[in-house]
This record gives structure tokens, sequence and C-alpha cells, in this order.
């Protein structure tokens, strides 16, 4: 009984493991195709769903110029009619292709990549100094009277469902933003700064817990030097707590980058770089939320393409925190 | 001059909190109001194809209790071995680490995984893969919250077990689980409130329905999912729908919250 | 009589390259008190913990030499140190019960808490494991205090009571050997000479072993007195001799609070 608990538990273990190398092989597995046929590339593409008459496509692509791919991808035509149209009048004017175009399609990351790390960038540049303000207040600033409760409520905050930020964002935020700054409702500013709102509570909380840590002793021995309530948190706390401040700044921003719900109603979920801040783009997280329903064929690998980019994104940005900012104790 | 700008920070540091304050009580009134307002018995008595949100509440939390019945044993029992069987090794230390990053993974991928999984080759969306979508991201959250409070047990009283000839099976199982119990349960009760809410993990695994079923075998009800296509439509009465729904999960989701600190609080 | 027997031993911790303590010899005589004491970071943790092979709890930790320890029935010694199956670990711990430095009720009632160790040992009769409780309780002192409450939580008690229960809860199994490790450093000078008053009344069935750095807690209530420094078993004897005519310069150092 106890041998078969203690195998048993080991192996729930390990199922931790299994899962993630099941995730990766999965996700590579399926993104394979895409893989195959944009390489590193795809990163660098700014193109999505964007039909290519086949010799246009291989200059950039010169090393997957092959037959075999030709045929399998040239049946694959589920783009937007005005992006047709487009493509179309470019090809007009080579005299050869007028009928009958062998033609590919073309997906690219670059959009959705930029938009979740412009996206997540103005979320931490939002975030940041508030959740700064908010943990000062409440580990050094207000009586335990509201510390407490406020620290409660802030926890409780970091509870809710993100789909219901989004959705307060999409009707109540935006409005206001798009009116103050001009542009979209729906844009890469509107959808940053509810990111932004949605993951302050648990940047704040963290960070509040990180400043905890230091010891009250030596909060007492710089007071007891005469210095101020701002010299102790910047000549005490900060250098004490640093590393886990930064850990939870981190953290933060692993949650930011992979957020779907929050930004999914706000960003415009359109393949578009973004030219001006107030215009609308897409993230990854969107793009697989969106697109994932109708996606087919290679549009479906790129998704899963995107998906795993996301994932080994989010993955080292995650370990770095854990290593290098959050060793934990050993117990 | 010192004392000045500790007055200037100070203020700063007390205004952007009331700001953060400010934004989030935003978004709790306007839930409120625009919640409450359409909130109605007939709700919670009719299906989403009748405007009512039965179905969904049903179907979600059959979803989250599903992976419940997976996660909690597997999170807990894989805690115990970190915590206890596998104590400072190698082994136990890196799949602690893994598991602290899978919790951070973002949910919409594991969603990918799942309909990659157990979507595409069944030939369609099922209460399955949604439950088994959220069985993923719950573990991760079980097993810290187990080593966490395991480890707030102290050594010597796994010590003092074994001191008196009982087995390490017997010192985990009367005594250690024992003294952890309280912050295991306000784990688990945390770890369910925080999936309940997903939604991106159910997206394409779950799917929704306007129909109320309990038959795991194809696209199940799920509040959140639906919450997202109702908000996306363009009628007034299904935003106020999202509204309800909205309102009634984060009531729920904090009532879970509150239980569980209730229980911690009381037993300290 | 010697119910253990200490022989050329030595041990180092998983992970560190010497030895905590080295080649000690020392025998723990039957029904008498042994004190280990010397300064803090000596080993005499390390020693105690040996006799009941705790350390083997966390591994990587290597013994070497032999802890004979004395079998009541066959009236034969047998090397600890070679134990290596489970079951004899559990036979050992039954024999060689400890107490710690700071109490350790488990998450229990009180009677269930005394009652712990004989259920793990097999006893299952209901009235056995009463009388057995209400006579370790009353051993420890404890019986007048809790008799009306046995079936509230033991985190309810007072520290000494604490330590009192714990003693209850190992004197239940009756032990052949029970290990002190500084049983009353966390506790009030009421409650210490309570656990004080205890541990000699306890002498008269079974050996005791106690670490402990207040010197006049080893001279009040022990028989035998090892002084270690760094590692080494600098001196043991009687503990009159240790405290009035210690051979080494070491030992008189220590004990006239020249160091340490
Ligand atoms: N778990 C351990 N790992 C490595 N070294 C240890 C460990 N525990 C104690 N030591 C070392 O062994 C020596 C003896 O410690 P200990 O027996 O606790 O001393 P005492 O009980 O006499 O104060 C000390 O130098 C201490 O640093
Ligand atoms: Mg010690």
């Amino acid at each position: 009984m106890e041998k078969i608990f203690q195998k048993l538990s080991l192996l729930s273990a390990s199922l931790v493991f299994i899962i993630l190398i099941g995730i990766f092989t999965t996700l590579f597995i399926s993104a394979k195709p895409a893989i195959d046929e944009f390489g590193f590339g795809f990163i660098t593409d700014a193109r999505w769903n964007t039909e290519v008459p086949l010799n246009q496509s291989n200059e950039k692509e010169k090393q997957t110029d092959t037959l075999k791919e030709d045929t399998t991808q040239n049946s694959v035509s589920d783009s937007d009619d005005d992006l047709l149209a487009e493509d179309e009048d470019l090809m007009g004017d080579d005299e050869d292709l007028d009928d009958e175009v062998a033609t590919k399609t073309v997906y690219g990351g670059l959009v959705p990549i930029v938009g979740t790390i412009l996206s997540t960038v103005i979320a931490m540049v939002f975030a940041v100094p508030i959740a700064m303000g908010i943990a000062i207040f409440l580990a050094e600033m207000a009586p335990k009277k509201i510390s407490i409760p406020v620290g409660i409520a802030i926890e409780l905050l970091a509870a809710i469902p993100s789909i219901i930020f989004g959705m307060w964002g999409l009707f109540y935020f935006a409005p206001i933003i798009s009116e103050t700054f001009g542009g979209y409702q729906v844009s890469l500013l509107t959808a940053g700064l509810v990111l932004g709102i949605m993951i302050l509570p648990f940047m704040a909380a963290i960070t509040r817990d990180s400043m905890k840590t230091t010891p009250d002793i030596l909060k007492e021995s710089a007071y007891a030097l005469g210095a101020t309530k701002f010299e102790v948190i910047k000549d005490v706390i900060f250098p004490y707590s640093k590393v886990g401040i930064i850990g939870s700044i981190i953290l933060s921003l692993g949650r930011a980058l992979g957020e779907t719900m929050a930004v999914a109603f706000l960003i415009g979920a359109v393949y578009n770089l973004p030219e001006k801040i107030t215009d609308p783009t897409i993230s990854i997280p969107v793009a697989m939320a969106v697109n994932f329903g109708e996606a087919a064929g290679l549009g479906e690998s790129a998704l899963f393409y995107l998906g795993l980019i996301l994932f080994v994104l989010s993955f080292g940005i995650i370990s770095f925190a854990k290593f290098y900012f959050l060793k934990r104790n050993k117990g | 001059m010192r004392l000045l700008l500790n007055k200037i920070i100070l203020a700063l540091s007390l205004v952007s909190a009331l700001i953060g304050l400010a934004f989030l009580g935003w978004i709790l009134v306007t839930l409120a109001i625009k919640g409450a307002s359409a909130m109605s018995a007939s709700l919670f008595i009719k299906d989403l194809v009748d405007n009512g949100l039965r179905n969904l509440i049903v179907g979600q939390l059959i979803l989250a209790g599903l992976a419940s019945f997976v996660g909690i044993p597997l999170g807990i029992v894989a805690g115990i071995y970190i915590r206890e069987y596998g104590q400072g090794s190698k082994y136990a230390e890196f799949i602690r680490d893994l598991s602290d990053i899978m919790m951070s993974a973002p949910s919409i991928v594991i969603g990918a995984f799942v309909f990659a999984l157990l979507v595409k080759p069944f030939g369609g969306p099922s209460g399955f893969a949604g439950a088994f979508a959220l069985a993923i991201m719950m573990i991760p959250i079980v097993i810290n919250t187990t080593d966490s409070m395991l480890s707030l047990v102290p050594k010597e009283l796994r010590e003092a077990g074994i001191a008196l000839g009982a087995s390490k099976y017997k010192v985990i199982f009367n005594i250690v689980i024992r003294a952890a119990k309280v912050g295991i349960m306000t784990g688990i009760l945390l770890s369910f409130a925080r999936i309940v809410g997903e939604t991106a993990p159910l997206l394409f695994t779950s799917e929704t329905s306007n129909y109320f079923t309990l038959d795991l075998t194809s696209s199940f009800p799920s509040m959140t999912v639906s919450i997202y296509s109702l908000a996306n439509e363009p009628e007034e009465s299904a935003r106020d729908l999202a509204w309800s729904a909205s309102f009634i999960l984060t009531i729920m989701v904090l009532l879970i919250n509150l239980t569980g600190r209730y229980i911690t609080r009381n037993k300290k | 009589m010697p119910v253990m027997n200490i022989k050329n031993f030595s041990f180092t911790y998983a992970g560190v390259d010497k030895p905590s303590i080295r080649n000690i010899n020392l025998p723990i005589l039957k029904n008498k008190i042994t004190a280990l004491i010397g300064p803090s970071g000596c080993g005499k943790s390390t020693l105690l913990r040996s006799l009941n092979r705790i350390h083997d709890l966390y591994p990587g930790n290597k013994y070497e030499g032999v802890i004979e320890l004395l079998d009541f029935e066959t009236n034969k010694y047998e090397n600890i140190l070679e134990i290596k199956k489970e079951n004899e670990f559990i036979k050992l711990r039954q024999k060689v019960g400890m107490i710690f430095q700071k109490p350790t009720p488990f998450p229990m009632s009180i009677f269930d808490n005394v009652a712990y160790g004989l259920k793990i040992a097999g006893i299952k009769n209901k009235t056995e494991v009463e009388n057995r409780v209400e006579e370790a309780l009353k051993g420890a002192a404890l019986w007048n205090e809790v008799s009306d409450r046995l079936n509230k939580p033991a985190g309810g008690l007072s520290g000494g009571q604490q330590q009192r229960l714990c003693i209850a809860r190992a004197v239940a199994v009756k032990p052949e050997v029970l290990l002190f490790d500084e049983p009353t450093s966390a506790l009030d000078p009421i409650s210490t000479g309570a656990i004080e008053e205890l541990i000699v009344e306890l002498r008269k069935d079974v050996s005791i072993a106690i670490v402990t750095h207040n010197m006049q807690q080893a001279s009040r209530i022990s028989d035998f007195t090892a002084f270690m420094y760094m590692g080494d078993l600098i001196e043991y004897d009687k503990t009159e001799v240790i405290f009035l005519n210690p051979k080494e310069k070491q030992t008189e150092d220590y004990i006239t609070g020249r160091f340490g």
C-alpha cells in the first residue's frame, strides 16, 4: 500500500513534465506544416492569409521552393476578396499570369507578434508605477485598519475573470479613450491599458508581498537613524526586496503576454501593423481566439505556430524570472 | 528638502494607489449596476435559447467540477511527492519549477493543445475536452498550494512522528496532511475560483451551447464562452444577458474566494 | 549495564566532506540519565539523533563505527547502524523514543496524541489503549490537568503542558531509551522545573540521554555527563566528577564559564 502510494505520487508529479512535453510536441507537430513552409521567416513576415503568385513568394522563400509543396498549397484559397483583388492588380503587370495563376497563401506572424509585444509594453508602462504605488501604500503607508481590507480587496480583484475586464473595457473604457486620444475605439492603446488594469491587482499584491519580506528590525534601525519614510523605502526596503519585486514584475509581464480575453474585445483583431498607438492590430492569443474556429489546413497550422512561439516566449520569460529573481525558500 | 521630497513621493504613491483603486472600483460598480439591473428569477430557470442562463451556469460548474475531480487529487498527490517523498531531490525541485512555470502558461495555448489532442481527432468540441483543458490549468495551481502548505508544517512534527515509530506514509497522512488541511482546502477553493472563470481554454474545446445538456461528448454550455459571443452581438438584449452572466460569474468567484479566506481565518 | 554502546562512531552530513562528530565512544547506562553538554554546534544533537537514526529521514548521510542497542528479550546487543529495512527502523524507534526542543503536538486531540504511538504499534483493544493513555498521562504528571478535556485539540495546551504531552506520548509505547534534545529550552522556569522532575521520575522505567546547554540542569538531574567539543567527545564521567573534578582542561574551562 505504502509503496504503491509512493509510486503513484511520483507518477502524478511526473505528469507535470509529461504534460509540458506533450504541449510542446503537440504544438510543434501541429505547427510543422507552417514551420516547413515559412521557416523562421514567419516571424518577420507581416502578411497573413495573403495570396501571392508562386514566383513572387519564391523571392522571399527561396529554400522552400519545391514542386511538391506547390501542388499541396495552391488549392488553399480562402483569403479576403479585396486582398485578392489587390494581388491581382499587382499581377496584372506580368503578361503571362492573366488566367489560372498558380498562387499560394502566405501566413506571417509579424503582426500578432508585434501586437503582443506592444500591448504588453503599454500595459506594463501603465501598470508598473501604479502597482508600485499601491504596494508602497499597502506595505508602508496605510494603517492596518486600511491596509488589511484594501489588501484583501486587491487580492479579490486579482481573482475577477479577465473576460469581465475585456467587456468593461469595450463598453465603458474604449469610448472615453478614443474621445481623448482620437482614433478607433478598438486599438493597441485601449487594449494595452485594459490589459494593464487587469494585471494591476495581481502585480500590486505580489509586489506588496515582496516588500513585506523586509525584516522590521532593518526598517526600525533606519528610522532610528532619522531616515524619512521615503528614505527607508528607497534605501532599505527596495534594496532588500529588489529581487522579489523584479520577479513579481516579470511574472505579471508573463501574464499580460499570454492574456486573451481582456484584449480580445479591444485590440481590433485585424492583421495590420499599427502605425500609431491608436491603430487597431492583433495579438497572438487574440489571433488564436478569433481565427481558430474557421481556420483549416495551413492557416490552422500557422496559428499553432503562433501558439508555439507564445508558449516558448512565456516559458522563457517565466523561467528567467524564476531562476534569477524568485528562488524560493527550499523549506 | 528631504522632508519635502518625502512628502512628494508619498503623495505620488498615494495618488497612484487611488487611481488604481478608482479604476477597479469603476469596473465593479459598472458590473454591479449593469448586472443587477437585468437580474431576474427567469435567468436561473430558462436556458440560453430562451434568454436565460441556467444551462450556462450548470455547464460551467460541471466543467470546473469535472476538472477539479481530476486536478485536485492529482495535484495534491504530486504536491506530496514534491514536499515529502522527493524532498530535497533534484527531480522534485525540477518538477516544482516546471509546475510553477506551467502555472503561468498562456491559457489559450493550453486550449490549442487540447484542441489538437481531443477535439480534432474526435471530430468536434466536447465537454470532456473543456474539462480536460481546465484540469491541466488546475494541476499546477493545486501542486503549488499543496507544496507551500506542506512546507509550513514544521519538520520537527515529521521527526516526532518518525521517532514514535510511524512509517513515512503514516506520518504524511495522519500528521502532516492533517496539520496542513485547512491551508490545502483554502488553496483548492482558490484554484477552483480561478478556473471557473476561465474562457480561453474553453473557446475551442468545449465551445458552448444554447441548450441544457449533460452530454459531455458534444459541445457543452459554458458561461464564459457565451459571455464572449453574447458581448460581440449587436443587439442590446444579448449584451444585457452578457452583463448578467458576468455579474453572476463574478459573484460566484468572489464568494468562493471569500469562503476560502474565511476558513483559514477561523482556523488560525 | 549499558543499554546502548557507542563505539568509534563518526557521522558525516550529506554534502559535507568532514564528519561533524568523530570517533565517539560512549555508553548509555540502564536506568540512568546521561547528559550531553558542550558549546553550541559541538555535535550534541548530531550524536543524539544518531541513536534512533532519525537522520535517515534525510538522504545521503554517512555513519561510521558501531552503535549497539540491548535487546531486552534476547539480552543481546545489535548494531543499529546495520538496520536497512523499514520495519526494523520502526522497531528501533519504538524502542528509542525522542523528545524535541519545541513541543510537537500532533494536530489531533490530547487523547489521540498519546494513543497514536499505540495505534501504529498495532494495539487495537480499546480498554487497553485507554488504560495506557491514562497511565502515560499520569506518568507525565499531566493527567490531573487534562483528564476533563481529553478530546480537545492538543494545540490548546500551554507550552509546558504540550511538552509533557509529548513525553507522555513517547512513554506510552514503553520505550527502552528516551532521547531528549534540549527539552526545556523553549519553556519558562516553572514548566522547566516540572519537566526536570518528570525526567528524574522516568529514570526508573527508561534509560535517558539528554542534550542540554544548561549546565545547572545537567548537574541537577543527570547521573553521568559527557562533554563534547567541536565534534569530539572530550570527557565522560559521573556527573559529580565532571563538575567538581574534571580531568581535562577544556572541560574545566567550559564548566567554569571560561568559554562558550
Ligand atoms: N543538516 C546538517 N547538514 C550539515 N551540517 C549540519 C547539519 N546539522 C548540523 N550540522 C553541523 O554539525 C555540527 C554539529 O551540529 P549540532 O549537532 O546541531 O550541534 P549542537 O546540537 O551541539 O549545537 C555543526 O557544525 C553544524 O553546523
Ligand atoms: Mg542542538
